[in-house]
């Protein structure tokens, strides 16, 4: 077995706090996977079926166009009941919920959120099966919102 | 601004009618400061609620994170000519309606 050399353990001191340092960047955060277990009520929850629509890049936190939706025939046998929507790194976890029924005729909404900076934001939908769908979309932001008017 | 409500005024039975509204609302997320420095009370909108003909066709749960002066876009399925009535409520309770007729034939 090779030991490391000058140079390597050299790299080694100098790479390792910068990857200790990135990784909670890329990590989702706990208290939004708390938020969303205790939503969920800890079930599976599977990627796909969501669109969510969201811009990539925006000027300003303040008023983001948010759009969800899941495709469903929207019976009451198979529908969609709940569209849960959550982010990262505002104060709160929680953005908001929709509730939906079979005489909503679609399960599809719309909305402006506030986003406080560039993070992912996440749409779960709860399905009248009990099962759970989700998607998401990083949106970089360059003036958060929180902080000014 | 007033509140504002988007809504058809005629659909076909089986329809997918879109609506569209726009509430009037600061949505004090509870997180700003004032210029003394002291924190602004949290001052939101928790619910928005949407029955068409008696029935709840749309709820929605806000938190915070929804931008002042709320918008909303969802849909319901025309079945036949009534009454389409909006309720929001803040956070101390206090309810606001509007309600909008259509006419399905």
């Amino acid at each position: 077995m090779s030991r490391l050399s000058r140079r390597q353990a050299l790299a080694l001191t100098i790479g390792a706090p910068l990857m200790v340092r990135l990784m909670p960047a890329s990590a989702t955060p706990g208290a939004m996977q708390a938020a969303i277990a205790s939503w969920s009520k800890g079930a599976a929850i599977e990627p796909g079926l969501v669109t969510l629509t969201l811009p990539l890049l925006v000027a300003s936190g303040n008023a983001v166009p948010l759009k969800v939706t899941v495709d469903s025939p929207m019976t009451p046998e198979d529908h969609v009941a709940e569209i849960a929507i959550f982010n990262e790194r505002n104060p709160l976890p929680d953005v908001i919920r929709f509730h939906f029924t079979p005489a909503s005729g679609r399960a599809q909404a719309e909305t402006r959120i506030r986003l406080s900076d560039t993070q992912k934001v996440h749409a779960i939908a709860r399905l009248s099966d009990g099962t759970f769908r989700s998607a998401a979309v990083n949106v970089v932001v360059t003036a958060p919102a929180c902080v000014e008017n | 601004m007033a509140t504002m409500i988007g809504l058809p005024k005629s659909a076909k039975p089986g329809d997918i009618v879109e609506v569209k509204l726009l509430l009037a609302h600061p949505m004090e997320s509870g997180f700003r400061g004032d210029f003394d420095g002291n924190k602004i009370p949290r001052d939101i909108i928790t619910e928005v609620r949407c029955l068409y003909l008696d029935e709840l066709v749309f709820r929605a749960e806000f938190f915070p994170a929804v931008a002042a002066n709320p918008f909303l876009g969802f849909t319901f399925r025309a079945v036949k000519s009534g009454s389409v009535a909006f309720t929001w409520t803040d956070m101390d309770g206090n309810e606001s309606h509007e309600v909008r007729e259509i006419t399905v034939e």
